[in-house]
């Protein structure tokens, strides 16, 4: 033969899959939640987006490039991913400097202090997110009322920030007024489906997270064990509770529409870096984060705590990638 | 619902581009090289010498030991040396140069098309003849099909089952075998059954061959005990452990061996060599051989006597296209790229894809996500991830405890990977070196 050819070992073909498909596959299942938000809550969602991203991927690009002066890998589209997750943790009012020390902290402390993407233990935006929920409670608890798309950016007046729904329940409670009582005052459970509800920028959309999800299961990016051991576990426990007494406890699907549950059963418990590899582990850790979750809740201080449950549960992830073992072939033989 | 195995997998492009053309028969070559090692296990020992005659079907080099084939000789001519010779493995090995000289077969070999049924030989004469004609598994893995056909001590088979899957992608030697060869290869399903004592046969098929399905399961009808099983189309379910889960929903233990669970497989390739070596006397001397690539001229399906070098086969499937930037003995997913298109086809030889030159580099290596898609994808219920880490980092022995020597290298993982990390290339390496622990331990 007179020409060179390649030899390398097997397999000699690619499934096409790759990082950027599947961090832009995140993107557009993030969309639809997006479009509800700009909806609901007019230019801020833009700006908050628009500020988040920029600022993920900038901090990305300088720290790779100046500080660890390693491969800028911008492009992989992970720092898009962590910039869109954190600005849809955030109320849509925020000022735009608390989102840049947002970005800072996600992208800097939870991810490239680590060794950059694949090596972080905890889900950076969530990191960015509890970092600015400690340090400024004021302004990330003050959530502009759902006023559709004229919603002004910066609405500090009176009369244009309210609480969340979890956030009125937990006030009401701790006065001793009943459920039914403050259901009233709450938004129907078809505008929480809808997000038709004060709260975090891309929080308040069920209908619309879902639909996420249907996105990414059918694109084969995730898995349903994590988001279905969440929102089951939250289910289930919740369920007991109000059984239990309900004068005290909301119904269950109270919880599973509020409180940024879906978003982080959905998107952020999901991450690939911070989430068990095998799908044993994922179990177990979606049941982790939902029992976290509602203990905090119920029983804590914050009205809300998926945040608190997931990063908890980061937390854990190593422990169960080393001990939970998928189901070997051959393992169990049962036969006939 | 279609069965199918239930853990992991993969489904790539099928890309089945000589699917539909019939078996062709190749000219005959100038002069060839024979390797003595075409077989899993222990060379064969040459029983020629410089200056030797041999004919068609002569037995030019002896199996040594229980675990090693016959080999005869393909063509008709005189030995010109025995030297080493590139072969399929990339390396140079001990072979035989034969000069070719017509085409003289021995007499006792039935060369007609005459469809012969009958057959009143014993089990042990079954087993004899299928170890005189050097037949070995011509699924690619070429392991002695004697060997398969012995029964340890203790162990009882019960299901014979013969695999039609051909899930590599491109491949279609079977699937033309299977329409073109159906009731030869029923007769061998019948031999084989017989030589293992057996009285249930299932011929599992992927259904993306329905003509073939459809062809089997009526002649099959005229057979007892065999049946055909249409499997959902899913990669590796022509490995032995898949299929047989497929089949029997049973799973061969880890480190065991499928008899442990009644079952014995052979390749429908196989079962029609094991036909003609009893049936018609022709010892292993050539087989069904696919040319394929996206491309290539005319891919084809060609009946290769062994020894016959590659690029004869290219050559009459149009020739190497000029962008060829790999040569492949077998599938995409577990075949061996060449060094070269003088290597002759050996028994082990399915296929022959040419691969061009913008689909033959690797994507760039990129750090693992952790997004658990080779976890997802092992049909062995292994993690991939881990394996590659421990390997890098030499932690044989946590190695083995993950149970790296399940790994059948089907290359899923690598397959999957959006980070294009060489997950297999890293297991090979920790298989190795634990293979290497594990035999240093039973000394």
């Amino acid at each position: 033969m007179d020409k060179l050819i390649t030899v390398s070992p097997s397999p000699h073909i690619h499934s096409g899959q790759s990082v950027e498909k599947l961090m832009y596959g995140v993107v557009i299942a993030l969309v639809p939640a997006f479009i509800v938000s700009l909806f609901f809550y007019g230019i801020g969602a833009i700006i908050i987006t628009g500020i988040s991203i920029i600022s993920c991927i900038l901090f990305e690009y300088l720290i790779q490039k100046f500080l660890l002066k390693t491969e800028v890998r911008i492009a992989d589209g992970s720092a898009m991913v962590t910039g869109l997750l954190l600005a849809f943790n955030l109320p849509s009012n925020l000022p735009w400097w608390i989102i840049i020390i947002g970005a800072l902290v996600s992208i800097g402390i939870g991810k490239m202090t680590f060794g950059g993407l694949g090596n972080n233990p905890f889900n950076p935006a969530l990191v960015g997110r509890v970092f600015l929920l400690i340090s400024f409670p004021v302004q990330m608890t003050s959530y502009p009322v759902p006023s559709g798309m004229s919603t002004p950016y910066i609405s500090n007046i009176e009369g244009f920030t309210g609480p969340t729904p979890l956030g009125i329940l937990k006030e009401g409670l701790k006065q001793g007024t009943p459920v039914a009582e403050l259901m009233r005052d709450l938004p129907s459970h078809l505008d929480l489906f809808v997000g038709n509800m004060g709260g975090s920028m891309g929080e308040i959309a069920g209908a619309a997270l879902l639909l996420g999800m249907l996105y990414l299961l059918i694109r084969k990016i995730i898995t349903w064990h994590i988001p279905v051991s969440i929102i089951a576990t939250v289910f289930l426990f919740t369920g007991i509770l109000y059984l239990i007494n309900p004068v005290k406890n909301a119904d269950p699907l109270f919880h599973i529409l509020t409180g940024g549950l879906l978003l982080g059963a959905i998107f952020m418990a999901t991450d690939y870096v911070t989430s068990p590899m095998t799908p044993p582990g994922m179990l177990i850790y979606g049941v982790g984060i939902g029992l976290i979750t509602i203990i905090i809740r119920v029983y804590g201080a914050y009205p809300e705590g998926v945040s608190f449950a997931i990063l908890i549960m980061n937390g854990f992830v190593p422990l169960l990638n080393r001990y939970i073992k998928p189901k070997r072939f051959g393992e169990e033989v049962k036969n006939g | 619902m279609l069965k199918t195995f239930t853990k992991g997998g993969v489904h790539p492009a099928e890309n089945k581009l000589s699917v539909n053309q019939k078996i062709i028969d190749l000219d005959l070559p100038a002069s060839v090289s024979i390797p003595i090692s075409m077989h899993l296990g222990v060379p064969s020992k040459p029983l020629v010498e410089k200056g030797s005659e041999v004919k068609v079907g002569q037995l030019i080099a002896a199996g040594a030991g229980f675990v090693s084939a016959n080999i005869h000789s393909p063509f008709s001519g005189k030995i010109l040396k025995l030297d080493k010779s590139l072969d399929t493995s990339g390396y140079k090995r001990d072979s035989i140069f034969i000069d070719i000289e017509g085409d003289t077969w021995l007499p006792e070999i039935d060369r007609s098309s005459d469809i012969k049924k009958e057959f009143s030989y014993s089990a042990e004469e079954i087993i004899q003849k299928i170890k005189d004609a050097g037949i070995v598994g011509l699924g690619g893995a070429t392991f002695p099909s004697h060997v398969k056909l012995s029964i340890p001590r203790g162990r009882k088979a019960e299901y014979l089952i013969i695999n039609g899957v051909e899930c590599e992608p491109y491949l279609t030697a079977d699937h033309v075998l299977m329409l073109e060869k159906s009731e030869e290869l029923l007769i061998g399903t019948s031999l084989l059954m017989k030589g293992l004592k057996v009285d249930k046969a299932v011929i599992g098929i992927e259904n993306n061959k329905p003509d073939a399905i459809e062809k089997l399961q009526k002649i099959a009808l005229n057979y007892k005990g065999i049946s055909v099983q249409a499997l959902k189309v899913k990669y590796p379910q022509g490995g032995e452990k898949q299929l047989i889960k497929s089949i029997l929903n049973r799973e061969v233990p880890s480190g065991g061996l499928p008899v442990d669970i009644g079952a014995v497989v052979f390749n429908v390739g196989t079962a029609f060599a094991v036909y003609e070596a009893i049936q018609k006397n022709k010892p292993l001397i050539e087989r069904i051989v696919t040319v394929t690539g996206k491309k290539l001229k005319k891919p084809s399906n060609f009946r290769v006597r062994i020894g016959t070098p590659i690029k004869m086969l290219i050559e009459a499937a149009g020739g190497l296209p000029d962008d060829t930037g790999k040569v492949i003995n077998g599938g995409p997913m577990m075949g061996k790229a060449l060094p070269d298109t003088s290597i002759p086809v050996v028994k082990g030889s399915s296929g022959i894809l040419l691969i061009p030159a913008e689909e033959s580099k690797r994507k760039k290596v990129e750090p693992c996500i952790r997004c658990s898609k080779c976890v997802s994808v092992c049909p062995l219920g292994l993690e991939p991830y881990l394996l590659m880490a421990l390997s890098q980092k030499s932690l044989f022995e946590r190695l083995e405890a993950e149970r790296v020597m399940d790994c059948i290298e089907c290359g899923s993982c690598s397959y999957i990977c959006p980070s294009g990390r060489p997950l297999l290339d890293y297991i090979r390496l920790g298989k190795s070196e634990v293979g290497k622990i594990i035999r240093s331990r039973k000394k």
